[in-house]
């Protein structure tokens, strides 16, 4: 069931990528309505995290096309933000917690510039927006998996962005935590903004999400929740292996031929 | 002394060229290698130091002449092939990152130490002192090479000043860098770039051999003892600045002391001395705070059994043997700790028997009092079993603080008795 929207906040329009020579994510399209808060669930390996990174021009597609705003990405790129997954990058890198939250201006600012005043009031809002504040000068390294998250949450809000991408924010998170990024989740939701969001955890999709994207390696579902939740669409999502489709793709790595025939 | 005064007054231009030369190269390859460092690229940045090599070999070859802006232009660009070569086996092989370095520094390395060994049995006269580019010629810094390494440092320092914060984002987050729109692979061609010229200035004073050294060095010794970037950054240039000037000074005043291996000998030894006297980070106050904290339960154990001999039996003094029974004490390490237990005042010693101060009374009451009530917190908010608990608060007793002290037993509402019937002292 894929339910399709009237000027959606984003689009993605028959979306195949391929990490070397093998395809990830096939034919995805689906579109998303403005101020959702958006759930990508399916197993690992489904294509979850490639699907956002696609969407940020963090990995190339092989074709399709992803428009934000009705725009390409690089025209809406200051409206646009992206939490990457906690564990990609170093949390040994010399920095504190402000450093890191800063780095969500960088993009405003622009290249050979240095922050403004502003820039750092506004880093400093967002660190109390996620009850930060007190660690302000912490070296990233000291927090805990919980807070890591949340400067990233923060880091993020500094961006000012209409539509979120964040790949598990609820990975390695204390319930604390967890709590407290989902109501300001809902928060950003109910100002209109659009948040999309790979969870992992089956349990709290309904509470959480209104609307559901649901992958396993292309889409099976995209729409209400309450519509999509339901026992036969997760059977197809999580059940079992889609063993031709697998073979398919094992062979074209093989035999290393390209996804679509101009690659 | 004398050398010292002559040296630090700079009155030699020699000395002045010299020592200018040292720490500008020192400098610049400590800033840019301070990014190598942390993108963890350290090994592709000694791949890129042995390949220039054939570059500089080659530019003479080809040009017959040793101007050091064309033997540049020669080390730059076969440091570049090895660096895309390097990328694309990544890329289009099976072979891991390691595999590549391995490969493209013996393959480059090899061939430049080829044609070094055709130029020098050619015959050319013009080619004596290319030999030098593999140790490095630091003392014989002068005039037009200064000029042309200078300028390329200067550069390399000024692209870095502009692009701080560019570099740092695509050193921690790439993706994110890519995410708010940056052009990290320019980005990215920039900072390579930029770690090619610091190599090929670089070799000038240390050579192809120990270029690495200069790169990763100074920022590892730097890393040690600050957690910012800026100061971080700021430091290695110290660190590289201050080789480079001791450097010059000591084959200044030994004049076959070579100067390049004496720079990267004096930066390794401050590299070492981080490693091991670094607050927090390095390995000796590391060691030291174990010590004490391995002293800190050791005394504070005594203390207890002791309360706890004297809260069970009748008597409150006790010899070391009926000590060491009640509780298996490394006997070497018992006395010399009952020795400073005294010292501070806890135990006094009565005929070849030990017993408690008030002090000490108190401290060890302390701590039984502590093991009590955490084993009791164990049970009541944990659910573990009684049996399971005492291991944990042998542990938890010297470290709980005086305020957890407070919140604990308010928390536990000053309870009199813990999970084994013993009383709670208080």
């Amino acid at each position: 069931m894929i339910k399709q929207v009237q000027n959606p906040v984003l689009e993605v329009h028959d979306l195949t990528v391929s990490y070397s020579k093998k395809p990830v994510l096939w034919g995805v399209d689906f579109s998303l309505p403005k101020g959702s808060l958006v759930g990508i669930v399916g197993p690992n390996g489904a294509g979850k995290s490639t699907l956002i990174k696609a969407a940020m021009g963090i990995v190339p597609a092989s074709s399709g096309y992803v428009k934000i705003f009705g725009e390409e990405l690089d025209d809406v790129r200051g409206k646009v933000s992206y939490v990457p997954q906690r564990e990609s990058v170093d949390w040994d890198f010399p920095a504190s917690v402000l450093d890191v939250v800063m780095m969500g201006r960088y993009g405003k600012v622009g290249l050979f510039r240095s922050l403004r005043k502003s820039d750092k009031e506004v880093a400093e809002n967002a660190l109390r927006q996620v009850g930060m504040e007190a660690y302000a000068k912490r070296q990233i390294s000291q927090l805990s998996g919980g807070q890591q998250q949340r400067v990233f949450l923060a880091r993020a809000l500094t961006q000012q962005a209409d539509l979120y991408f964040m790949d598990e924010p609820f990975s390695g998170v204390d319930a604390a935590t967890e709590k407290a990024i989902i109501n300001l989740l809902r928060e950003m939701s109910d100002q209109g903004k659009t948040v999309v969001v790979v969870h992992h955890d089956l349990q709290s999709v309904t509470t959480y999400f209104d609307w559901l994207v649901m992958l396993n390696l292309r889409l099976v579902a995209s729409g209400p929740t309450d519509e999509v939740f339901t026992s036969e669409l997760l059977q197809e999502t999580y059940g079992g292996k889609l063993t031709l489709l697998t073979e398919v793709r094992d062979l074209m790595k093989k035999g290393q031929f390209p996804s679509r025939e101009k690659v | 002394m004398k050398d010292f005064i002559d040296f630090f007054s700079f009155s030699d231009p020699n000395v002045r060229y010299v020592v200018l030369g040292s720490v500008l190269l020192a400098v610049s390859s400590a800033i840019v290698g301070s990014f190598t460092f942390l993108k963890k690229k350290s090994l592709v940045g000694d791949a890129v130091a042995h390949s220039v090599l054939p570059g500089v070999c080659l530019a003479f070859m080809l040009t017959g002449t040793k101007n050091p802006f064309i033997l540049i232009v020669g080390a730059f660009c076969t440091g570049w092939i090895s660096l895309v070569i390097m990328d694309q086996i990544v890329a289009k092989s099976k072979l891991k990152q390691d595999t590549a370095i391995g490969l493209v520094l013996s393959v480059f390395f090899g061939i430049g130490i080829l044609l070094l060994t055709v130029i020098q049995s050619s015959g050319n006269a013009a080619q004596s002192g290319l030999d030098s580019f593999l140790f490095g010629k630091a003392a014989a810094l002068v005039g037009e090479d200064l000029i042309a390494f200078g300028s390329v440092s200067i550069i390399l320092l000024a692209v870095v000043y502009l692009l701080f914060k560019e570099f740092t984002l695509i050193s921690f987050d790439e993706n994110f860098a890519v995410a708010i729109g940056f052009p990290v692979r320019r980005l990215e061609l920039v900072l390579t770039t930029l770690t090619v010229l610091a190599v090929v200035v670089g070799i000038q004073a240390v050579g192809v051999v120990l270029m690495a050294a200069m790169l990763i060095t100074p920022a590892a010794a730097a890393r040690f003892w600050t957690d910012n970037l800026k100061k971080m950054v700021l430091l290695s240039a110290l660190f590289g600045a201050f080789s480079g000037i001791a450097g010059a000074f000591v084959s200044y005043t030994a004049p076959s002391m070579p100067t390049g291996p004496w720079i990267v000998m004096i930066i390794s030894i401050i590299a070492l001395f981080s490693f091991f006297f670094a607050p927090r980070r390095g390995i000796v106050l590391r060691l030291l705070r174990n010590y004490r904290n391995q002293q800190q339960i050791l005394t504070e154990n005594i203390l207890k059994e002791l309360f706890k001999m004297a809260e069970a039996g009748n008597k409150i003094e006790y010899s070391i043997e009926e000590l060491l029974q009640f509780r298996s004490f490394d006997p070497s390490k018992l006395k010399p700790a009952l020795s400073k237990l005294s010292r501070q005042g806890y135990v006094e010693k009565i005929d070849e028997k030990w017993k408690l101060t008030v002090e000490g009374q108190q401290k060890g009451q302390r701590v039984v009092k502590l093991h009590r009530l955490w084993e009791l917190y164990l049970t009541e908010y944990l659910r573990i079993a009684p049996d399971h608990v005492h291991e944990d608060a042998e542990t938890i007793e010297h470290v709980i603080t005086p305020e957890l002290e407070v919140r604990l037993e308010k928390l536990l509402d000053k309870p009199e008795l813990d999970p084994h019937q013993s009383k709670i002292p208080y």
